[in-house]
């Protein structure tokens, strides 16, 4: 947007040549070159692990290199600090927003604005700027009240503000809808016609296809790839991130549906957290050999909803909740663990596992109190039984292929796909009859991904009931037998899978739900 | 420009880098690196007093140790920071923070006399056990009162339970020069003497005493809970991961009770085994601030319970080195309090070090150019 030069033809605004980083004696980016042109929208593809954000933390000044340089508009150039970055034009919009949820949007944005920028009206150049690029922002709303898409335009327009040259973005769509996806994506399109180079870090190879026009592949750190998206299929792209060809995961025989294993009526709780989402009244069945794939945007009430359903959060004066036939308000995890359900959290650290634990450690965190073992693990005074955990590690190393360095390493020494298939395979390893499970592939790598999908619909076809909460559209077409949609705390009716298409549950998700529901409560 | 490079220039300095990983290594010895800075700055603190830095710090920290007289006294004044100090380190592994064991110490006296003073005439070994019973009650239920603040709303157990402590000693002072006040002591503020079965057998000319079987003794149990059951684990996950603590069905309400009820009752059990061994009394001072001494003592120790035993060791012997340079070279005994504080200000200092590097970072001379783009 500030470089309308005279000649619209592209030119290299930021070039890297030859860039490493090592931290210890693990080479995160090894020896990379790329160069980032004007009026182009230039993909960063790969998948977790594979040094996307080590090397964008370089471009924006958040981390040095070890060796290599960085070449800005034709001048070698030391980016000193992510200030400096954005001094010299570089803006970047994170995965995670740093907002104070307390504080009005325009009060967000001139916290994180230099002084000289602060001046005048800052509202009403938010609001024109917001307005003009189809952002639509209101400059007085309080964060809290925002939804995650009005939060991530707070970012954009904070980063426009300050007329990047490049605007480095770090997996945008992960949060959206799919037609606020579709806003975002012309809001870009409007940004490299005007002259802006934008960087796009993306594992969705769909909307690299639809909006970029290079992209550079990386794969254990290392430069695997420079392609066009366009010519290529998502199945190539995909290929070259994972190195191999995907597994697909196979879901030909329909099991068999059953009595009904969970169910809600009529849940209603108050979230205890002070930006929480609370529930209403949310009613749902899942039956034995069924998957009931819950879609929605983060933050509209899944956490809520899962910790509800796992006893984390109770309300034992209330009759809500039935597992397996029983009333199960007043249970405690492990209560309803033993009466036969399993689950599985969203974040795998620090929830679902403890990083500076072993693994046979975690296998203990929540299967101390399951009596599906041979003899307990918990032998009161005589302590815990290690021989146990250990064989249990080992089954569940094999069986969902779990690799690591040492046998019983630390949790955190594993790799974000290699815990998840650690901490789903530590619950299927059980057989629940009710698997509850939280977003089962988030940021895991595509072949960890196609393993944990493919155990989860085996074990249905066995039986169990499964109730899996996703934000990840492909992911739940993959898996569910059934959808229903979240949006703010209000669950929509469950569909057949058969029955919906993606435009459908992108407007459930807006919450075109919610208004029959109040309809049909007035 | 010129501003600029002057910018990056100035980035030559010294930083700390997070550790990919927590350092093992560091683990063990930022304790010892603790040690050697404050006998080094200790030295120096001597030196710039006029004192023989050397001497000073040989009387200081082995002196205590060349005379078995001394060696028992150090034991003696190690039984009561080890018991604390393990109960402590079990709370702080958990999050919870029980500042307050020196109130608790003092409840945990004041309980157990009740019979000594109340019922002098039952003399049976029972009483004993008895006594030592209502001291770890009374230390247990003093300590109640911040967690039952915390659990119910939401009050910070660092204040409450450090705010305790003075209206613990007080109660104690009023305790002796009132109503517990023996008749025949010529007004001064003490209690009858304890006799009997209401002492600690006690053996060997010096005055060690039961008390440090039970230091011993709930060490190595508290290790064996820490390291090998389930219990140990739940301290463990819940503090430091409350959200996996609460997805593996561990109560965090029921750990503050927990903590705040296990450091207290062994606090109040230390309190009166100080009252029942080495003093025979209550008196207005039990104790030379051993319940806040063993917050440094845990601290040293690792928050292992075998490391605490060593911690207690040597903090005990920081009070008798405290003691001899007083003595010998005539400096004040607040010494030891400065030791103690220096102890624990290095000890947090150098376990950033667990986690932390230090590193220099500097930026290549000829590469600092910047755009000159406008």
């Amino acid at each position: 947007m500030l470089n309308k030069s005279n000649n619209n033809a592209p030119m290299t605004l930021l070039q890297v040549t030859n860039i490493s980083k090592k931290f210890g004696d693990f080479y995160a980016n090894d020896n990379l070159n790329l160069s980032i042109e004007t009026g182009k929208v230039h993909a960063l593809l790969g998948e977790n692990g594979a040094g996307k954000s080590t090397l964008v933390k370089m471009m924006y000044g958040a981390l040095q290199p070890t060796s290599g340089s960085i070449f800005w508009q034709g001048q070698e150039t030391l980016i000193a600090s992510p200030a400096h970055a954005r001094e010299l034009g570089i803006g970047m919009v994170f995965q995670h927003f740093s907002l104070f949820e307390a504080l009005t949007v325009a009060e967000n944005i001139s916290l994180a604005l230099p002084v000289q920028l602060r001046q005048g009206d800052l509202s009403q150049r938010i609001a024109d700027l917001s307005l003009d690029y189809g952002l639509p922002l209101n400059p007085a709303a309080l964060v809290a009240d925002l939804s995650v898409g009005e939060r991530q335009r707070i970012e954009i327009v904070r980063c426009l503000l300050q007329q990047p040259k490049l605007l480095i973005m770090d997996e945008p769509t992960a949060v959206l809808t799919p037609q606020e996806a579709q806003a975002l994506f012309s809001t870009l399109r409007r940004l490299v016609e005007e002259g802006c180079a934008v960087l796009y870090i993306s594992h969705r190879l769909e909307e690299v296809k639809q909006i970029c026009h290079d992209a550079t592949i990386l794969r254990h750190g290392k430069l695997v790839a420079e392609v066009d998206p366009k010519v290529e299929t998502a199945a190539t792209l995909a290929q070259l991130m994972v190195g191999s060809s995907v597994h697909q995961v196979s879901r030909n025989t329909n099991g068999e549906i059953g009595e009904v294993l969970l169910s809600l009526s009529h849940l209603y709780q108050s979230s205890s957290a002070p930006f929480g989402v609370d529930l209403v009244d949310v009613n749902l069945q899942v039956k034995s050999g069924e998957i009931l794939a819950i879609a929605g945007v983060a933050g509209n009430g899944q956490g809520e909803l899962f910790s509800v359903i796992s006893g984390e959060e109770r309300n034992p004066q209330q009759h809500f909740i039935s597992l397996l036939g029983q009333v199960s308000d007043g249970l405690n995890i492990n209560q309803r663990r033993l009466l036969g359900a399993a689950f599985v959290p969203e974040e795998r650290m620090g929830h679902g596992a403890v990083e500076h634990l072993s693994l046979t450690d975690n296998i203990l965190l929540s299967r101390h109190a399951c009596n599906d073992t041979e003899s307990p693990l918990d032998r009161g005074w005589f302590g815990i039984d290690r021989r146990q955990l250990a064989q249990l590690n080992k089954a569940i190393s094999i069986n969902y292929d779990v690799r690591k360095s040492r046998e019983d390493d630390v949790a955190g020494s594993l790799s974000g796909g290699n815990l998840q298939k650690f901490v789903v395979g530590r619950e299927l390893n059980r057989k629940p009859k009710v698997l509850v499970i939280n977003q089962p592939t988030w940021g895991v790598d595509a072949g960890a991904a196609a393993l944990i999908r493919q155990a989860v619909i085996d074990l249905s076809r066995q039986g169990s009931a499964i109730l899996i909460i996703s934000q990840d559209l492909d992911e739940i077409f993959e898996l569910a037998d059934t959808i229903a949609v979240i949006s703010r705390g209000q669950l929509s009716p469950s569909y057949a899978a058969s029955e919906l298409s993606r435009e459908k549950i992108g407007l459930m998700m807006a919450g075109s739900h919610e208004q029959t529901a109040q309809a049909a409560g007035a | 420009m010129n501003k600029l490079r002057k910018q990056l220039e100035l980035n030559v300095q010294l930083i700390l880098e997070k550790r990919p990983q927590s350092s093992g290594l560091m683990n063990l010895f930022s304790p010892l690196l603790a040690i050697v800075l404050t006998v080094v700055v200790g030295g120096l603190i001597f030196a710039a007093m006029g004192k023989p830095p050397l001497t000073a710090l040989y009387l200081y920290f082995i002196d205590p140790l060349t005379s078995w007289w001394s060696v028992e006294e150090v034991l003696v004044k190690a039984g009561p920071l080890v018991l604390i100090g393990v109960g402590l380190a079990v709370c702080f592994k958990a999050n919870v923070w029980n500042i307050g064991a020196e109130g608790q110490l003092t409840v945990g006296a004041l309980m157990g006399a009740i019979i000594p003073i109340l019922w002098g005439e039952w003399q049976s070994p029972f009483a004993l056990v008895a006594m030592l019973c209502l001291g770890a009650l009374g230390g247990a239920l003093f300590a109640l009162i911040p967690a039952w603040l915390k659990t119910h709303f939401g009050v910070n157990e660092i204040l409450t339970s450090l705010m305790l402590v003075y209206i613990a000693q007080l109660l104690l002072d009023w305790f002796v020069r009132g109503p517990w006040k023996d008749p025949n002591g010529y007004n001064f503020p003490k209690s009858v003497s304890f006799e009997g079965w209401h002492l600690l057998p006690m053996w060997g000319d010096g005055r060690m005493h039961f008390g440090l079987v039970v230091s011993l003794v709930a060490a190595l149990v508290l290790f064996w809970i820490m390291r090998h059951t389930l219990k140990g684990f739940e301290i463990n996950v819940v503090g430091s991961a409350p959200r996996a603590g609460a997805f593996a069905g561990f109560s965090q309400t029921k750990m503050v009770w927990f903590c705040f009820a296990l450091s207290g009752g062994l606090a109040g059990l230390a309190g009166l085994i100080e009252v029942a061994g080495p003093i025979g009394q209550l008196q207005p001072q039990i104790s030379p601030n051993y319940g806040f001494t063993a917050i440094i003592v845990a601290f040293l120790g690792r928050l292992n319970p075998l490391g605490v035993i060593f911690a207690g060791i040597l903090l005990a012997i920081s009070y008798i080195g405290g003691e001899g340079i007083q003595i010998e070279l005539g400096i004040s005994s607040k010494i030891t309090q400065m030791f103690q504080g220096m102890l624990l200000f290095f000890i947090l200092m150098c376990d950033t070090l667990i986690l932390y590097r230090l590193k220099w970072i500097s930026t290549k001379p000829n590469q600092s150019t910047t755009g000159h783009a406008s």
